[in-house]
């Protein structure tokens, strides 16, 4: 086809680089060969940005006036000097963001990915023909003409298409994610009325004018998907409450990866293909786990709305008072040194609070008095997929000593003492019993069958996302310490230390 | 290469994607988000030919200006995964 320019070299170089993608995903497998995947993941972007940039050298044509023909220096200067200055930024973002900001951290990486998608459509749109992507002439037609209509082959059409509405639909999304997970905008759900038709309209009108395009590849068609599909992502993160977004998250990762795989397929290169089906995937699988951890369906969560309503008539019930006991720091700390074993569950809160240096101050303590400490965490603690991980691994928490639900959930029955650290519904046995509950049918930790229970909590008006009280609070075995976490932990830090 | 063959590369490269997300400890979720968010800025290969491009000057800015973000993700991408898979450690013995 039109891609003879690109020679066999640079197509098997495209090949190694898809490769060196997959390996980068593949070390993941364990911490200990993670670092050896993320130098492939370099080496493959090094391999893929070479490759282009010795293929598409900006030239000059020279002619009768200007006798210079070859590389046109200015415009090399131009490009070196764009990735330079993206590489500045990059660095120092990486370098001086704070893990608990990871989240927001990914979602505004993930709106760059879109909108770089949505540049690059266009300016497929605008020029074709340094894309190779014109439509072969008919035989009976003059070429010279044909090429003056810059007419774009009708499949490349599509793609352009599609891939200018993912990339729109992740960048308006993301910025709406990183707005909520950032707190510069509220995190409840704004519901408008009339939503679902609203949105359903849009996508099919974003879908027709994609295949309207195949046969008038005018401005208007082109600027009318973009716009639509901008719009689209915005109305659809809207709805979204703040503890769902280790699924949208997740989503918004899926889509940057099918934006590139569709301008992948303009481009007819494969290391944008099989990235894009990776990532793609990826994201796909982490939505799925996500929603499965919260036993919810995939399609429930995008229409929005959860925590907004629901957890008002199931948590209104349980509002006439209980009886608790409350637990001060060096009860704590007293429980936890006579103890054999602790077992810790942190949630979203430990992040807010900045808890988990703190945190690990008060487990190597523990350690010295010989009690053993492990830490359970919950699929969708937190605010991204692994974010609790990341948080106690930038706590020099060793990675084996923190445990999934399945590999940890039996233990809770031996377990003398189980300490809660910010997370409230992942521990709440409703979703085991309760079947008119919101949350019910989520898999939770069984930290109602350890000895003692300590649950730190700012104070017992609030209950968890999902507006659901927790019969955890009420126990017999439970003391609640009421205090902000990191406070709380560095109280018993100083009681552990007497 | 033709429509065919592409559909294959991607239709096979997303079996293999299944399966090697699989097979991702959770504990690194987050760098696999942020090392997946690194490497679907591969598309700036499209944006550095957008920009290498003569005729549309119009075209070569956004891809200019594609190149920058694309760019931004990718060594902001690389270095975060670096530095978070850097504190992953086993326990000292």
């Amino acid at each position: 086809m039109e891609h003879a320019t690109v020679p066999a070299w640079a197509l098997l170089a495209y090949l190694v680089s898809g490769v060196f993608f997959i390996l980068a995903l593949r070390g993941l497998s364990s911490p200990a060969s993670s670092r050896r995947g993320n130098r492939f993941g370099m080496a493959g972007m090094l391999i893929a940005v070479v490759t282009t940039l010795a293929t598409h050298v900006p030239m000059i044509q020279g002619d009768n006036f200007n006798s210079y023909h070859g590389p046109d220096f200015d415009a090399i200067a131009w490009v070196l000097g764009a990735i330079g200055l993206g590489a500045v930024i990059g660095l120092t973002t990486a370098r001086k963001i704070a893990m608990t900001d990871m989240p927001q951290l990914v979602a505004a990486f993930h709106s760059l990915v879109g909108l770089a998608a949505v540049l690059v459509a266009a300016a497929a749109f605008l020029n074709p023909a340094s894309f190779g992507i014109l439509a072969t002439p008919e035989e009976f037609m003059d070429p010279a003409e044909f090429a003056k209509l810059g007419l774009i082959n009708p499949v490349s059409r599509i793609e352009m298409g599609l891939g200018v509405a993912i990339g729109a639909i992740t960048f308006s999304g993301s910025v709406i994610a990183f707005l909520k997970l950032a707190g510069k905008m509220s995190g409840a759900p704004i519901l408008l009325t009339m939503r679902h038709v609203i949105n359903l309209g849009t996508l099919a009108s974003i879908l027709g004018l994609t295949a309207y395009f195949v046969v008038d590849q005018s401005p208007w068609v082109f600027w009318t998907i973009t716009a639509l599909s901008f719009l689209i992502g915005f109305l659809l993160i809207i709805p979204i409450g703040g503890a769902d977004m280790p699924v949208v998250v997740s989503m918004l990762n899926s889509y940057s990866g099918w934006a590139a795989a569709a301008m992948g397929f303009t481009l007819h290169n494969s290391a944008m293909i099989i990235t894009g089906a990776l990532v793609g995937s990826s994201g796909a699988i982490l939505s799925y786990i996500m929603c499965k951890a919260m036993n919810r369906s995939f399609i429930s969560v995008i229409a929005g709305g959860f925590g907004a309503d629901s957890g008002a008539a199931a948590g209104g019930a349980a509002k006439v008072d209980r009886p608790w006991k409350r637990g001060s720091a060096e009860d704590a700390a007293y429980m936890m040194s006579q103890a054999e074993s602790v077992i810790i569950v942190p949630g979203y809160g430990m992040a807010v609070a900045q808890a988990q240096h703190a945190l690990r101050e008060m487990a190597d303590l523990l350690k010295k008095e010989g009690v053993s400490v492990k830490y359970a965490i919950h699929p969708v603690a937190g605010r991204m997929p692994g974010h609790m991980n990341v948080l106690l691994a930038e706590a020099n928490v060793p990675y084996d000593e923190v445990f999934e639900l399945e590999d940890i959930n039996s233990e809770f029955a031996q377990t003398d003492v189980a300490f809660i650290i910010g997370a409230n519904d992942v521990v709440n046995p409703a979703a085991k019993t309760d079947k008119s509950s919101p949350i019910y049918g989520m898999p939770v930790f069984d930290v109602d069958k350890a000895k003692t229970v300590f649950f730190i909590k700012r104070s017992m008006g609030g209950v968890g996302y999902a507006g659901v009280d927790n019969d955890v609070f009420y126990m017999d075995q439970t003391m609640m310490l009421l205090a902000d976490a990191k406070k709380m932990v560095d109280d018993i830090v100083k009681a552990l230390q007497h | 290469m033709d429509f065919i063959s592409i559909l294959s590369i991607f239709v096979l490269a997303c079996f293999v994607g299944y399966y090697v997300v699989w097979s991702v400890t959770p504990a690194l979720h987050t760098p696999l988000m942020a090392v997946t968010n690194a490497i679907s800025s591969v598309i700036i290969v499209g944006a550095l030919i957008a920009a290498a491009a003569s005729g549309a000057p119009g075209a070569k800015w956004l891809g200019l200006l594609a190149i920058v973000l694309a760019s931004i993700n990718i060594f902001g991408g690389f270095a975060v995964t670096e530095r978070m898979l850097a504190m992953y450690k086993k326990k000292d013995k």
